[in-house]
């Protein structure tokens, strides 16, 4: 039977098993809004902001395994989503983003509404389409669908012309999909893994690092059976947490510009380096020149060739899936006959006790003034350590990941590439629909939480019964540290003046407001609002203004150069 | 270094504008970029001539591998290959400078495409070197305007880019 492009649009997302699409209508995608009015299946989430859909497809994916979907109208309402689509980028999350664009005959004239889509969002896609006939319809969103959570994931947007989605052909969705320029290596070369595992034999000081691409590759299990096999230390990127289970004895906890001393001083001084699913960003091995200062052999395993060498150089590079090559090299060490150098792990696990024994995340706690980390320990213990945790970004952010120990993957939910304010509450909108009934808590600052407070109005409408964690400090918190530190105390536009009352904020959407100020009443107010398992609760928590995030490795300094808490 | 690095794409829409879209975004040099459809019309060939140290030229491979419409790339630099530019030049051909241009249009393998009472369009074929030593034999006052194509590479005997 002939289809017109929106019903063969809705008949490939129900194909694909997608359950929700988080949208925003307009003039280019009404034939689209009508066919998904005319079915059950695709369920719709109604956004406030283009931006949060996007979000919210994002913490949909990361939240689970599967494509995140965004639809929204031409010229604004795709211009609103580019900064979701780059937040996905930055991190590699699999998402469809479906545009409108004007008709056809339209293009190239100035027309309403019409914005160059697939030029704007050129640099931060993993690959994108303008569908000009109908007839390509079904198998670009087959593709489309395919590139986004194939290889390194990554958005891909789909630009449809209003004309496209009215006109018919015959449908029919393809159950395969061969793109002859694109072939991602899954599995690893047997001679490096052999090499590798060799190698990590013979470590006298042996470092896992894991990142991002444990957690998207659906790996822990593997990660923390070869961890424990080689008798290493583990670290996680601030993506990668989860990936590795918090409350293991292996584990030294994150690295990088705000990572633990044990793990920025294992990172430095071992000998060999296992690298899996992490890029080596500049906000993880802060001066490369200072990284690199003293030899190290390491090991790279990652999907994309190109995040290779592409900071540090490497010495077996281990191009292939996470789980995958985790298996094999697991593989290959427990046939080998040769065990790892006890003697010598026994004097690094000293030296990393060492370490840790500098307890670099320890802080003061107080009766007067609410410690921003006192409050995310709090968090842990009420939820068990069993919440689905997102966050915007700043000081807070950092506190979250700290101190909220997080035993599995795909839990811990927050932008580290592009460090987008404005991620957290749409982002939980996400989590929450793909598990309903779990505990959903967004961690997130005064001032990032106004990025997209609109979407308070979404959580209502859909029985979202997220709790908002407000660490209110009134400060641009992490813009005001490296004021102080850096910019000799000029703390210039970072105040946050005229703060709206929060509590009458959450009343005036229909949620629960809870204010709290002291201390002491941070346990009970978080287990009242968890306890209303029902309702979105938002708590604004008074934090001491001038907490500051530690330890900290300045931009440009290397690991070992760390500022830790003035009073240790 | 100076590398020149041939690639195959798809001949989709935008293909160029990915591949040109990299090259700013990443901060990479481009020395000179040609591109036409193949003997297989769903595909492009393309030359790009760049210059960096060893990594960036690795990760210029790496990520023009990366965009889902490049089918192939090799640095043709890494072996044995042949380089061939054209260019147009139009001089001012007056009195004794037509003699005199002529004859170095001969020397250097070029033709005169186009003749007029006051000018020569010269077309000259070869690596780029010798198109400069050309145009730094002749009068310089006498040069009115050049077009040239940037290279195209391909690699020698068995070197060969396909699927
Ligand atoms: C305020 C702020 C402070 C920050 N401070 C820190 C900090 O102190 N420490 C820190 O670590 N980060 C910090 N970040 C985050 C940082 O900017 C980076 O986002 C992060 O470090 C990157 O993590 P990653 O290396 O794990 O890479 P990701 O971005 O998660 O990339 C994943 C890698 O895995 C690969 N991959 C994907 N899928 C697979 C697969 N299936 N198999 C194999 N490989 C795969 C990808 O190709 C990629 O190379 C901060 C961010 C902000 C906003
Ligand atoms: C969209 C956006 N704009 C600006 C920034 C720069 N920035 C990073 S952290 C930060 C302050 C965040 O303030 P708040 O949300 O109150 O968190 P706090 O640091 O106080 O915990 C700013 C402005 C950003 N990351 N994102
Ligand atoms: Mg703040």
């Amino acid at each position: 039977m002939e289809l017109t492009g929106a019903e063969i649009t809705i008949r490939c997302l129900q194909e694909e098993g997608v359950e929700y699409v988080f949208g925003y209508p307009g003039g280019a995608v009404l034939f689209i809004y009508d066919e998904l009015f005319k079915q059950e299946k695709v369920k719709h989430v109604l956004v406030r902001h283009e931006q949060a859909a996007v979000h919210a497809a994002d913490g949909y994916a990361r939240s689970t395994e599967k494509v995140g979907v965004a639809l929204v109208t031409s010229g604004p309402g795709v211009t609103n989503a580019v900064t979701g689509i780059a937040t996905a980028y930055m991190d590699s999350i699999p998402m469809l983003v479906i545009s409108g664009q004007v008709p056809t005959s339209f293009i190239g004239e100035d027309a309403f509404q019409e914005v160059d889509a697939v030029g704007i969002t050129r640099p931060c896609v993993k690959h994108n389409f303008l569908v000009k006939d109908v007839k390509d319809l079904a198998s670009t969103l087959k593709k489309a669908f395919y590139l986004a959570k194939s290889g390194r994931p990554g958005p891909v947007l789909v630009d449809i012309p209003k004309d496209v989605s009215n006109h018919k052909v015959e449908f029919e969705y393809p159950s395969t999909v061969n793109i002859r320029s694109y072939h991602p290596q899954t599995t690893g070369d047997a001679n490096l893994v052999k090499q590798a595992a060799q190698m990590l034999l013979e470590a006298k000081r042996p470092m896992v690092y894991a990142g991002g691409g444990v957690i998207l590759s659906d790996a822990s299990k593997q990660l923390t059976e070869l961890v424990r096999l080689i008798d290493a230390p583990c670290t996680n990127t601030l993506m990668g947490l989860g990936g590795y289970p918090a409350s293991d004895k292996q584990f030294v906890g994150m690295l990088g510009m705000h990572g633990t001393y044990e793990a920025n001083m294992g990172m430095q001084n071992c000998d060999v380096l296992l690298a899996v699913g992490a890029r080596f960003d500049d906000r993880v091995i802060g001066n490369v020149a200072h990284f690199n200062s003293v030899p190290r052999k390491i090991i790279h395993l990652d999907i994309d060739p190109a995040s290779i060498s592409k900071r540090v150089k490497v010495d077996v590079p281990l191009v292939g899936d996470v789980g995958s090559v985790l298996t094999d090299l697991i593989k290959v060490l427990k046939s080998s006959k040769q065990k790892p150098d006890a003697a010598a792990h026994k004097d690094w696990w000293k030296q990393i006790d060492e370490w840790r024994s500098a307890n670099s995340l320890s802080y003061k706690n107080s009766i007067e003034l609410i410690k921003p980390q006192f409050v995310i320990e709090t968090l842990h213990k009420i939820t068990r350590g069993d919440a689905f945790i997102t966050s915007d970004v700043g000081q807070h952010q950092m506190w979250a990941a700290q101190y909220y120990k997080f035993d599995k993957p795909r839990r811990w939910i927050n932008s580290g590439g592009l460090g987008t304010m404005g991620f957290g509450l749409p982002a939980a909108m996400g989590v929450q629909l793909a598990h309903p009934g779990e505990t959903v808590a967004c961690v997130t600052g005064e001032g990032s939480i106004q990025m997209n407070i609109q979407e308070l109005s979404t959580c209502k409408q859909f029985n979202l019964p997220i709790k908002v964690i407000a660490l209110n400090n009134r400060y641009l918190g992490m813009v005001r540290q490296w004021q102080e530190f850096f910019h000799g105390n000029r703390y210039s536009q970072s105040y946050m003046d005229a703060l709206p009352d929060f509590v009458k904020l959450a009343e005036a959407y229909g949620h629960v407001g809870i204010l709290v100020e002291k201390p002491s009443d941070v346990e009970g107010a978080l287990q009242e609002a968890f306890a209303r398992k029902d309702e979105l609760v938002f708590l604004d928590f008074r934090t001491d203004s001038t907490e500051n995030v530690y330890p900290m490795v300045p931009g440009g300094k290397g690991l070992s150069e760390v500022i830790l808490a003035e009073d240790l | 270094m100076r590398h020149i690095i041939s690639l195959l794409m798809a001949n989709e829409a935008g293909a160029l504008s990915r591949v040109s879209g990299l090259f700013s975004a990443r901060g990479y040099n481009i020395e000179s970029l040609t591109v036409a459809p193949t003997e297989d019309a769903t595909l492009s060939r393309m030359t790009i001539v760049t210059r960096g140290s060893d990594e960036v030229i690795e990760q210029i491979n790496k990520q023009l591998n990366k965009l889902v419409d490049v089918v192939s790339v090799m640095d043709l630099s890494d072996g044995d290959h042949i380089e061939r530019e054209l260019m147009l030049v139009k001089v001012r051909a007056e009195g004794a400078d037509r003699e005199e241009l002529k004859r170095m249009s001969d020397i250097f393998r070029g033709q005169v495409i186009d003749v007029s009472d006051k000018t020569y369009t010269i077309e000259l074929t070869g690596a780029g070197s010798k198109l400069d030593s050309f145009l730094q034999a002749i009068d310089r006052k006498l040069i009115l305007e050049t077009v040239r194509t940037g290279a195209s590479g391909i690699g020698r005997g068995e070197r060969i880019l396909k699927i």
